[in-house]
């Protein structure tokens, strides 16, 4: 088995920080009646706010601080997005704590090309979604999470290097309790090498077999299991933007660190996306929500991104977006490409679609479609729209015109009982008789002539054989 | 021909009117051999906008279209009729062999959304074809047009009315139709290689009887400022 943790520090503000191409000073407060600075980023330090510090007094040196409480429940929330888009690299995502997720990942280096272009994956992948972590690899859980929360990161694959990875490390980074730390300190033990010298039972009998055993699992003695993350059923995630925004964007950059969850969610089902809500929620206003729509499934960043700014760009917002919501409406099964052997014979079928989708996410969904025959002998009923591409060849066809008037444009009636359209029109051929529908509403009783006028114009026009016997044009022939 | 001028003319320092530079463009062959023959690269041009100047709609000018259009719908990518005047109707297109599978139909609000739809499908380098009908106002957006589909190498063409053909225009093909009771008179204004094209008078209908035997009166051509009629009545 090989681990791989991932340890955000300062998690609370990484997640406020992500929304926003440019940092701002930003500090994040306990909240209550006499708020205190939890964490600030480098932006806050300079300008000489430290944690601990009272936020008034914050707020008196840096006046244009965003500041905002902890908000330990969208942490979680936000914690299981990025947990969604790791368990793309395996099947085995535990959570430790709301910090640190744990990958097995001894599996997946084969399919992902060894250790090293793994882990550049994910520090790029990471720094799209806007998050920063430390990853460490060892091979143990244990070990990998205190290496990640030391902040060095290394990675050790073999167990019998870790002991001597693990020995310079502070014991305060073991889960136990403060007063055992302390007391171990006043003993001059410190890291987690001298704690290994001390006699192993004189250890356990005072400080509790529980100091041993992490110990031990973290050395892999001692098995170290760990409760399995499933990914939720549909994605949904939300994003609080440091500063409200109007402009499309900073909420296309916000909304990209959450379309890099949400495709790893995507690889994770093997799926791809073809429904998909935007939400744009409002300080006092009912949120916006935008609906967008993949003709052909799809996982790809970009094609979502460059779909939901040709959106954005056609919407006037009523107003300024404090936090976006992205969720998953329906997705389809998507498997993975195979390689063609000869790379530019076929046109991928995604990319095909992708004029669609653009299209459509401009002009709307009805504006975009195709044609297609359907068996009626009336012109009007013989054909319907359809899905672009879903069109089947229909039976074969008479004589039929390229241009449907619809309605019919009534026609003069000429001397000799011509049809007149400005000047009288030639018969050239016909009549084609047309009687159908006594079963519906729509009854016709036609016949269907070709006609010309002295320009050359081919129209199809045709008479009512009830009634008035009036002339109608239906189609022009161009 | 007198043999002697003939050989005069057979000398490669004389330069005729009639005669324009063949160039190795890739074409799609119209369907009328001669006016492929006319046609520098033998055909409509792949990659490049084609503006077809008429004042009326229904005289034949997308029947002149049409047999390089089923051609192209036989492969992968699509065709795409931006803002038709009328409603397309899938039998007549389905009689005359264009796949419908691979036709799209895009209704739009506005001129600036015609321009804007067909732009992004000559350059999406998905669309073999893109017809457009915008209104008057495109003639400053055709640069873009025919940008788009040199980098899209899509076969773009564009409707308008004969007024135009005065304009200057970066199309690359640039034709003028106008209709004579059975016949299509083309007249090609701009191709790539220049020269003087000759004016071509194309029979749509070979197959019906000729309508110049019906005894009528001569039709004069519309004079050039004409508004263009879009609708029928």
């Amino acid at each position: 088995m090989l681990w791989t943790c991932l340890h955000f520090s300062d998690f609370s503000l990484q997640l406020l920080l992500r929304g926003a191409a440019q940092p701002q000073p930003t500090i994040i407060t306990t909240g209550g009646n006499r708020p205190a600075v939890l964490s600030c980023n480098p932006e806050a330090r300079s300008q000489g706010i430290a944690p601990g510090m009272a936020v008034a007094t914050a707020l008196a040196l840096s006046p244009d601080l965003i500041e905002r409480p902890r908000d330990v429940e969208a942490e979680l929330k936000a914690f299981e997005g990025a947990a969604a888009w790791a368990s793309q690299f395996t099947s085995l995502v535990s959570l430790a704590a709301t910090d640190s997720l744990l990958l097995e990942i001894d599996g997946s280096l084969r399919l992902f090309g060894g250790l090293r272009p793994l882990l550049q994956r994910f520090g790029q992948e990471l720094a799209d979604m806007g998050y920063a972590a430390t990853i460490a690899v060892a091979p143990t859980p244990t070990a990998a999470r205190l290496l990640a929360r030391s902040g060095i990161g290394s990675t050790i694959t073999d167990v019998a290097n870790l002991e001597t990875a693990l020995a310079g490390l502070p014991l305060s980074l073991l889960d136990q309790s403060e007063d055992i730390i302390r007391m171990l300190a006043l003993m001059g033990v410190s890291t987690i090498g001298e704690c290994l010298a001390l006699p192993r039972d004189g250890l356990a009998r005072r400080f509790g077999q529980f100091l041993v055993d992490e110990l031990d699992r973290a050395l892999g003695r001692l098995p170290d299991p760990r409760p399995i993350w499933i990914a939720p059923p549909r994605y949904k995630a939300r994003l609080l933007l440091p500063a409200p925004v109007q402009d499309t964007e900073p909420l296309l950059f916000a909304a990209s660190r959450l379309i890099q969850e949400l495709t790893g969610w995507l690889s994770m089902r093997q799926a791809g996306i073809t429904r998909l809500k935007l939400v744009l929620h409002h300080e006092d206003r009912r949120p916006t929500s935008i609906a967008l729509g993949f003709a052909t499934p799809s996982r790809e960043p970009q094609r979502i991104r460059t779909l939901l700014r040709e959106r954005l760009s056609t919407l006037t917002l009523p107003d300024r977006v404090e936090s976006i919501g992205l969720e998953s409406v329906e997705t389809r099964p998507l498997g993975s490409r195979n390689l063609s052997l000869f790379p530019e014979d076929r046109l991928p079928e995604e990319e095909r679609w992708l004029i669609i989708d653009h299209l459509r996410a401009r002009l709307g969904a009805e504006a975009v479609y195709s044609i297609v025959s359907h068996p009626d002998h009336r012109p009007e009923l013989a054909w319907r729209c359809c899905e672009p591409g879903a069109s089947t060849p229909g039976d074969e066809h008479a004589a039929r015109p390229l241009w449907l008037l619809d309605p019919p444009q009534l026609l003069r009636t000429g001397a000799d009982d011509k049809p007149v359209l400005k000047e009288p029109l030639v018969v050239l051929s016909g009549p084609e008789r047309i009687e159908s529908g006594w079963w519906d509403e729509k009854e016709a009783k036609r016949d269907y002539f070709v006609a010309a006028d002295s320009n050359g114009r081919r129209f199809w026009v045709y008479r009512e054989r009830a009634g008035a016997k009036t002339w109608f044009l239906q189609g022009m022939f161009t | 021909m007198p043999p002697a001028l003939d050989l005069v003319l057979q000398n490669p320092a004389i330069w005729r009117g009639n005669q324009y530079a063949k160039t190795a463009v890739e074409s799609i062959p119209t369907g009328f051999a001669e006016l492929d023959e006319l046609l520098p690269g033998g055909g409509w041009p792949r990659a490049a906008l084609t503006q077809l100047l008429a004042n009326q709609h229904g005289i034949g000018e997308l029947r002149l279209l049409l047999p390089a259009l089923a051609c192209l719908s036989q492969q992968e990518k699509w065709l795409v009729l931006v803002a038709p005047p009328h409603q397309p109707f899938a039998p007549g297109f389905e009689s005359i062999g264009v796949n419908l599978a691979r036709l799209i139909v895009v209704n739009t609000r506005s001129d600036s959304e015609s321009l804007w739809a067909a732009e992004r499908c000559l350059r999406s380098g998905t669309c073999a074809a893109v017809v457009t009908w915008p209104g008057s106002s495109a003639q400053p957006a055709l640069r873009r047009l025919q940008l788009a589909a040199e980098e899209g190498k899509s076969f773009g063409v564009v409707f308008g009315p004969t007024r135009h053909a005065a304009n200057p225009s970066p199309a690359s093909l640039r034709i003028q139709l106008s209709a004579s009771r059975n016949r299509l008179e083309v007249q090609i204004l701009k191709r790539r290689g220049g020269g003087w094209a000759p004016s071509l008078s194309l029979n749509l209908h070979p197959h019906e009887r000729d309508l110049t035997a019906t005894p009528r009166p001569p039709t004069i051509n519309p004079p050039r400022l004409r508004r263009v009629q879009h609708g029928l009545a």
